[in-house]
């Protein structure tokens, strides 16, 4: 009875642990729109407030509040940011990273942020992870916006102050808000002889995610490297989820 | 040993799972407020403030400030400070928070909001009392600070903290909506401004803004993006046009009237120059004050208390400096349908005292919700933005007067056009007004703001706005905010549970037999290892 125990609770850990586990990346695999899908390039060309139908696969969940979910998504082609998309909590619960879903809704732009709003969802069979690209280089220049909304990752960046006191990071863009209120996280890091700013976003990662606390714990010289959603507002606005030191 | 753990274990778990159903069920409210005597001094309170910023840092000193100079005078009493930035966050906290009696001492709310809590018993407390208090209210000889006095007090905004007949609040700031005018463009397009903006002059402009030239670009300002007339926030257009024309809204009965032939008037207009591109909205595009700043909109409708990200000189702005354009910035009340008689609505935060089973600590509580009325709170705050303060006492103290007088001597402190919002209120306070305050009124101010969102919406995705689009629109609507439901569906803690279900008293039942269970099992346990010998 022991050894039956003993066992059960072994396969048990080696099944907990498989499931855990970060699926691999699997840019390879085939990634077939359904009928009446669009590709990412026809969803491109599509203009605002048209109809969109998407397949696309969840990268992160931003939150969910009032039956409705905001998603950063992508397939291999491009990103698809979904904002308040009609969900309940029992199917939010169910999207994981890589979870395969096909978006009914309307394309929109909201302060440069393209994203399809007033959505549905249903969940499909397949996964897919999408890998960060680095876009280091890429983000002084006009053809950044190309990978809106995509995962990407930031090399080698130098953490510069974020107010006149010299601090690391403000709570909120101007340093209204404070530790232990649900304040987003604003910080400066450069790269090629300019600053641009980035955002933990608290819905996001929050104050107990790793990315959050990294930020807390950055110091202005630090050197970095940082993994997150090109979101945009008014310009790029990196929604960062890892930061690490630079390797 | 490791078996008692075990057995401990499972009788906290039981215990556990009893505490929320025995806390649920038929939860009895705190009992009703009694104003103490005195304030024990010799007793040390610590009480908690939620407040709304609007994400400024200034605004967030202020509030430090405060709280450091009452702790001065009454160091018996300290202040937690918690903030937020909007105040659905605070409201659904407060909801989430009456259920277990956690409420905030001192909070920051709205009327509408006040009115939800008060579905639970005895959950804020009334303040008439507090006021009149000969030792602790408004202006009482016994406070440590110079506090105004009950005729000091703007009325009509006293006024506004009046729920089912009694004070539940003291005004904290006030503000109402402006039309922010690009005046340069306005002339560039042959128009004068008129001395009262009317929604007709508004809508002809901005339809004459979108001509464009043959490559595309609008000829007013050369760019690939204008939106003549932007509104910040859609519940107040529709509520403040209503009231304008003298149509009907809601009443203090709890009744939604919005459904009504000027609400479908109001919608048509607003599809014909959304389906045009003339009219956009905060939600559909973005803030007002991005498109002003950068030379792509004529009229921006936002609050006075936003006016510091209004005009090429705002000191604060979303949008980087590449992108202003230079412009004369007019401030103007909103646009009227009766330029007679002007309506707009007052907004701002207001205070509310939670009641606790302490009436020691409501007092405390009280104290400090009242210092936020003193003059230097007062002044300091206004000048954060285009509010304007609370008091006549403030009003006419020499350094509110002074500050109101330097209007543009520079981009910071006295940035004219906030302070030309701020005068803008000062002057047309009498033709403001505030809607009815239930439980469910603020469900039914998001209802008026959708039925224009959901407009503009369709008819920039080709749709057709008619009667059937209407019919259909104030059904989906209705249903969304459960307005057929006369404020049911908001209701907080008050009603009685009745007898417990079936259910509950099976998984009760069965969790007292678990526990009867594992303690005869530790029992036979405990008589079996005593019988063994060594």
């Amino acid at each position: 009875m022991k050894k039956f125990v003993v066992l059960f609770l072994a396969l048990s850990l080696a099944f907990s642990f498989a499931a855990c586990a970060k699926t691999a990346p699997a840019e390879d695999a085939a990634d077939v729109k359904g009928e009446g899908v669009m590709t990412y390039a026809e969803y491109d060309a599509a203009a605002l407030e048209s109809e969109v139908v998407v397949e696309t696969y969840v990268q992160a969940k931003q939150s969910w509040w009032n039956d409705q979910a905001t998603l950063y998504t992508q397939d291999k082609d491009g990103a698809y940011f979904i904002y308040n998309i009609a969900c309940s909590e029992e199917d939010y619960a169910k999207l994981n990273v890589g979870t395969k879903i096909k978006v009914t809704g309307y394309k929109a732009e909201w302060a440069g942020e393209v994203e399809i709003i007033d959505g549905t969802f249903e969940i499909l069979e397949g996964e897919y992870v999408a890998a960060p690209v680095d876009v280091t280089d890429k983000l002084a220049s006009d053809e950044l916006v190309k990978f809106q909304n995509q995962l990407v990752s930031f090399k080698g960046l130098t953490v510069e102050p974020a107010n006149d006191e010299g601090a690391a990071f403000l709570y909120n863009w101007d340093g209204s808000g404070a530790e232990g209120t649900d304040s987003d996280l604003y910080f400066n890091a450069s790269v090629g002889g300019n600053t641009y700013t980035f955002v933990i976003e608290y819905y996001l990662c929050g104050a107990d995610s790793d990315a959050y606390k990294a930020v807390q714990a950055l110091k202005v010289g630090d050197k970095i490297d940082m993994e997150g959603f090109l979101y945009w507002y008014e310009g790029v606005q990196p929604h960062i989820t890892a930061v690490t030191a630079a390797k | 040993m490791r078996r008692f753990f075990k057995s401990l274990a499972l009788c906290l778990m039981a215990a556990l799972m009893l505490l929320p159903l025995t806390a649920c069920h038929g939860s009895r409210g705190l009992p009703e407020f009694e104003i103490p005597e005195t304030l024990d001094e010799d007793r040390s309170f610590e009480i908690s403030f939620w407040a709304k910023n609007d994400t400024n840092k200034t605004q967030v000193s202020i509030y430090q400030k405060a709280i450091s100079d009452f702790q001065a005078l009454y160091p018996n009493i300290k202040v937690n400070l918690r903030l937020y930035t909007d105040y659905s966050r605070i409201y659904n906290d407060v909801i989430t928070n009456i259920a277990t009696q956690t409420t905030p001492n001192v909070c920051i709310s709205y009327p509408d909001h006040i009115a939800t809590y008060l579905s639970g018993d005895n959950v804020v407390a009334p303040l008439d009392g507090l006021f009149a208090d000969e030792k602790y209210g408004l202006g009482g000889t016994e406070l440590c600070y110079d506090s105004p006095t009950m005729d000091e007090m703007i009325p009509k905004f006293l006024d506004e903290c009046i729920v089912n007949g009694q004070h539940y609040a003291i005004p904290y700031m006030r503000s109402t909506e402006a039309c922010y005018v690009n005046k340069t463009y306005l002339e560039k397009l042959g128009y004068e401004l008129p001395e009262t903006l009317t929604w007709d002059f508004v809508w002809e402009v901005a339809e004459a803004a979108m001509a464009k030239d043959e490559n595309g670009n609008f000829r007013l300002n050369g760019q690939k993006v204008m939106i003549p007339f932007i509104y910040k926030s859609t519940d107040n257009m529709m509520i403040q046009m209503l009231y304008q024309l003298g149509a009907p809204y809601s009443n203090a009965a709890g009744e939604a009237l919005i459904f009504n032939e000027h609400t479908r008037d109001i919608l048509s207009t607003v599809a014909s120059h959304a389906a045009t591109g003339a009219f956009s909205t905060f939600k559909i595009s973005s803030y007002p004050a991005n498109f002003l700043n950068a030379g792509q909109c004529i009229f921006a409708v936002d609050s006075t208390a936003g006016a510091t990200w209004m005009g090429s000189y705002a000191p604060l702005s979303d949008i980087s400096e590449d992108k202003f354009v230079d412009f004369e910035t007019v401030v103007m009340p909103i646009p009227q349908f009766d330029t007679q008689n002007p309506r707009m609505i007052s907004q701002g935060p207001s205070v509310c005292v939670f009641n606790k089973a302490d009436p020691q600590e409501v007092l405390a509580s009280w104290l400090f919700a009242q210092f936020l009325l003193t003059d230097e709170v007062q002044i300091a705050y206004s000048q954060t933005e285009g509010y304007v303060p609370v008091t006549e006492k403030a009003r006419q103290n020499e350094a509110y007067i002074d500050y109101m007088a330097r209007a543009g001597e520079d981009n910071g402190l006295y940035y004219d056009v906030k302070l030309k919002a701020a005068k803008l209120l000062l002057e047309n306070t009498d033709n403001t007004f505030v809607t009815p305050v239930y439980n469910g009124s603020a469900s039914l101010r998001d209802a008026a703001g959708q039925l224009i969102e959901n407009t503009t919406k369709s008819v920039r995705r080709g749709e057709t706005v008619d009667d059937a689009y209407l019919d259909k629109l104030f059904d989906s609507v209705t249903s969304l905010y459960r307005l057929d439901q006369s404020g049911a569906a908001q209701s907080v803690g008050k009603a009685e549970l009745g007898p417990m279900p079936t259910a509950s008293k099976a998984l009760l039942l069965s969790l007292a037999g678990c526990w009867l269970g594992i303690g005869a099992y530790g029992l036979i346990t405990l008589i079996k290892k005593r019988g063994k010998k060594p």
